[in-house]
């Protein structure tokens, strides 16, 4: 039975679908752990994104115009990382409950709209795959790894490209900076509140990509609570990865092929009742958080934690 | 260049307070002014005006006698004014060429370029013997290292006015000495230095020209040659101040409180305190010196039972005490002034009546069958502030707003109204102002005299030097050294770096 799972024809399966659905996980994440870099936790990431998938996908619905849907998710999924950033920055409260605040108002708000605009799930056309040439003739990497859509590139490049943010930029340094010690940053003359505004800004236009990326590029589809604790997993992932980058996309990969990984069972019908593999993802989440809690040295210190000046 | 910076009738208020009152204050190139005042004299506030924190509501600032507007810590900067603060303003997680590049404009646009600082600071560092390694990560140096990368990160902005906020507190007698030499080398390369204490040994030892502030009022002007710790004392307080006691030889008799083989783990669960013994005899005061962070704090919590110890043991009167629950060892005469008093001492937001029982509340007079008995609560309370001289509004304030050193007294007030045997009192007057700290003092030497043993654990020198009996000094978890209270400073300070030991 086990066996079934480890021919040639399902690992490849396993891997390309695996990292296929990496892609809202990467995005999600990476994009969030800018803002917990800084020192804010935005559980927020799931209301984005299913308020920018929604955005999207009524765009390319009623246009066909995939780049403009897109467009919009990011300047959606900005805006809603804007309304974090000012209840959590600006109006101070307390971070973990304002996220969930949005994340309701996200998950109420795209069922809403969707119901009175659209109504019935309804297929779109999203972002085909592209084909690398010569690349994705090779044998097996080929299928799996360069003949993915335009967003999936776009996800793994974003590793190397919040790496090199982080550690080689003057903005990557007051980020960090802020998320520790945000009296010494404020000292020098840095804006604590400006940078946060910042990377929780665009932690939601990322979010907003990784809506999009569901609902445009790999189901092509909008239904209620499309992301079903997607967002809150990314959330989990800048934890496990310990805030940095290419752990956070090791993590990614791990979520996304258990995934993929339960798909294919139940596709194989391997007798392992449907919702028992469907909980793997979420077992997981679990056991990893266990994990990284150990690890929590690395933790920007001044996470969740307002700044206001001393005396 | 700043040659002159001129303070100029500063006036600050805030709600109920005046924190400075028509302030004037002079410093120019090439000298160090002292600013002298207990705390709430309104030596920060007119530093975090001048600093640009703060707004004054009257008054300006003048450099090279032109007046200017700052507004912001970055206006200071842009006009030559670094601060170095009390707490250092260093990221830990990062390297010391991460720390002093943040916020800079970089040679490489959104890049970047440390290695262009790194080699700057490299230039400042030789300059002005600040010797530091460019790529250590702060959390590693030592205390006197963190500052020396918070006067680099300084002079990297071409600040020529250093603001010194309490920069010895932190720091061991040699270190001291090494902090002036570089605080000389500034002031012969032409910068103008504020350097703001109450320690007038240190005023008496760096600065030209010393102004004395209380009560956000400028009381006194003089040049330090011109003037004596004593006179400054005075100045500060507004009368005279006792610094010397005057105290009967301790006899050595069977110690009441008795530390064998204490081993002790600290926060991270390494040992903080190693296999360590001492004893406190009737009579007699024991002060434990050291620089802080070397296992005093992981000491005292032990004795007071409220970290465990490891192995060994602790005795009071001949009985263990050692792991028994803060309330036993409570009820077996010991008293505790802890370190940390606002989160051990006292409940912020209970009232000094509330708080002057807080050990005893649930036994006779002040309850029975849970019930409190009000009256007997306000009575013990009222006898215990006026004993104390505790100012406060009424026995209903809650205890928060209190200032430090009358929070201090009523502490002092509950644990010695115990008539304890032993008597710990870790840091007791911390950030208290010299008329409380002499009060303190003077209370401590009376429990004394009356035959209780004391242990003292102090990180003020000067304070363990003129109350204790026999000075313990404590580094990296262990007594490195008994000595008498007579002993040298300089060799104190040998002791409490750990390059010396008995």
């Amino acid at each position: 039975m086990i066996l079934q799972l480890l021919a040639p024809a399902v690992l490849i399966g396993i891997a390309t679908s695996g990292i296929l659905l990496a892609t809202p996980y990467l995005y999600a994440a990476l994009g969030e752990m800018f803002g917990q870099i800084s020192g804010v936790l935005n559980l927020g990431v799931e209301g984005i994104m299913l308020v920018a998938a929604f955005a999207a996908y009524y765009v390319v619905y009623s246009s066909g115009n995939l780049i403009a849907g897109l467009a919009v998710a990011i300047v959606v999924g900005a805006l809603m990382g804007l309304l974090m950033a000012f209840i959590s920055i600006t109006l101070k409260a307390e971070q973990g409950i304002s996220g969930i605040g949005v994340y309701l108002f996200g998950l109420g708000l795209s069922d809403l709209l969707f119901r009175v605009t659209i109504g019935t799930p309804t297929p779109v056309n999203g972002f085909p795959s592209l084909q690398i040439p010569f690349l994705s003739d090779l044998p097996v990497l080929g299928p799996v790894l360069f003949s993915q859509n335009i967003l999936v590139y776009g996800a793994f490049l974003f590793v190397p490209f919040s790496w090199f943010a982080l550690n080689k930029t003057t903005i990557g340094l007051k980020i960090r900076a802020v998320g520790q010690t945000p009296e010494a940053a404020d000292s020098l003359g840095i804006s604590v509140a400006g940078v946060r505004y910042l990377t929780v800004t665009f932690g939601g236009a990322m979010a907003g990509i990784a809506g999009a990326s569901l609902s445009i590029a790999l189901l092509n589809i909008f239904q209620q609570n499309l992301t079903s604790g997607l967002g809150f997993i990314a959330v989990a992932l800048v934890y496990f990865g310990g805030w940095r980058p290419l752990r956070i996309m090791l993590g990614a990969l791990l979520f996304s092929m258990v995934s993929a990984l339960q798909l294919w069972i139940q596709t194989l019908g391997l007798g392992l009742p449907s919702d028992i593999a469907g909980m793997l993802p979420y077992v997981l989440t679990i056991i990893a958080l266990i994990f990284a809690a150990r690890q929590i040295v690395t933790q920007p210190t001044a996470l969740t934690k307002p700044f206001e000046r001393g005396e | 260049m700043i040659q002159s910076v001129e303070l100029k009738n500063i006036t600050k208020r805030f709600p109920g307070v005046l924190a400075n009152d028509h302030i004037n204050l002079r410093v120019n190139a090439g000298e160090i002014v002292a600013l002298l005042g207990e705390n709430g004299a309104g030596k920060s506030t007119l530093m975090k005006i001048l600093y640009g924190m703060y707004r004054p509501d009257e008054g300006e600032i003048c450099i090279n006698d032109q007046a200017v507007t700052i507004s912001s810590p970055n206006d200071a900067l842009r006009q030559g004014i670094g601060m170095i603060h009390q707490h250092f303003q260093l990221v830990p997680g990062f390297t010391v060429v991460e720390n002093v590049a943040l916020g800079l404009k970089s040679s490489r646009g959104p890049l970047t370029d440390l290695d262009v600082v790194s080699r700057r600071m490299l230039e400042l560092a030789k300059q002005y013997g600040l010797q530091v390694d460019p790529s250590a990560y702060v959390w590693q140096l030592a205390v006197g290292q963190q500052q020396r990368v918070e006067i680099i990160k300084a002079l990297y902005r071409n600040a020529s006015l250093l603001i010194l906020d309490e920069p010895t507190a932190v720091l061991t007698p040699n270190e001291v000495d090494e902090f002036f030499n570089i605080l000389r080398r500034l002031r012969e390369n032409g910068h103008a230095l504020i350097f703001i204490s109450h320690k007038l040994q240190e005023v008496m030892a760096i600065s030209d020209r010393v102004t004395v502030l209380r009560g956000g009022r400028v009381v006194g002007e003089v040049a330090t040659r011109d003037t004596t710790k004593q006179e400054l004392a005075q100045m500060m307080v507004g009368r005279q101040v006792i610094t010397r006691w005057e105290k009967q030889a301790a006899q050595e008799t069977e110690p009441i409180l008795r530390v064998q083989n204490l081993t002790v783990l600290g926060d991270k669960n390494l040992p903080a305190v190693k296999n360590l013994s001492l004893h406190v005899c009737p009579g007699e005061i024991l002060g434990i010196a050291g620089v802080s962070g070397n296992g005093q704090r992981e000491l005292a919590e032990a004795i007071a039972g409220l970290r465990r110890a490891t192995t060994g043991s602790i005795t009071s009167e001949g009985r263990e005490i050692a792991n028994h629950s803060p309330a036993h060892i409570i009820h077996s005469n010991i008293a505790f002034i802890p370190e940390e008093r606002m989160l051990m001492g006292v409940v912020r937001e209970f009232s000094v009546a509330q708080n002057a029982i807080l050990e005893t509340h649930d036994q006779l007079p002040y309850s029975r069958y849970t019930f409190f008995n009000f009256s007997a609560v306000n009575q013990t309370a009222a006898r215990l502030v006026n004993d104390f001289e505790v100012k406060t509004p009424s026995l209903e304030t809650p205890i928060k707003v209190l200032s430090g050193g009358n929070i201090q007294k009523l502490i002092l007030a509950r644990e010695l109204e115990r008539a304890p045997r032993f008597l710990l009192a870790a840091q007791p007057t911390r950030g208290v102002d010299i008329g409380a700290t002499e009060y303190i003092h003077r209370r401590l030497i009376e429990q004394r005299a009356r035959g209780t043993a004391i242990l003292l654990i102090s990180e003020d020198l000067e304070e363990v030097i003129a109350l204790s009996d026999r000075v313990a000094v404590m580094y990296e978890g262990e007594i490195v050294g008994v000595l008498p209270p007579t002993t040298p400073v300089e060799e104190l300070g040998l002791y409490m770096a750990g390059a010396k030991r008995a």
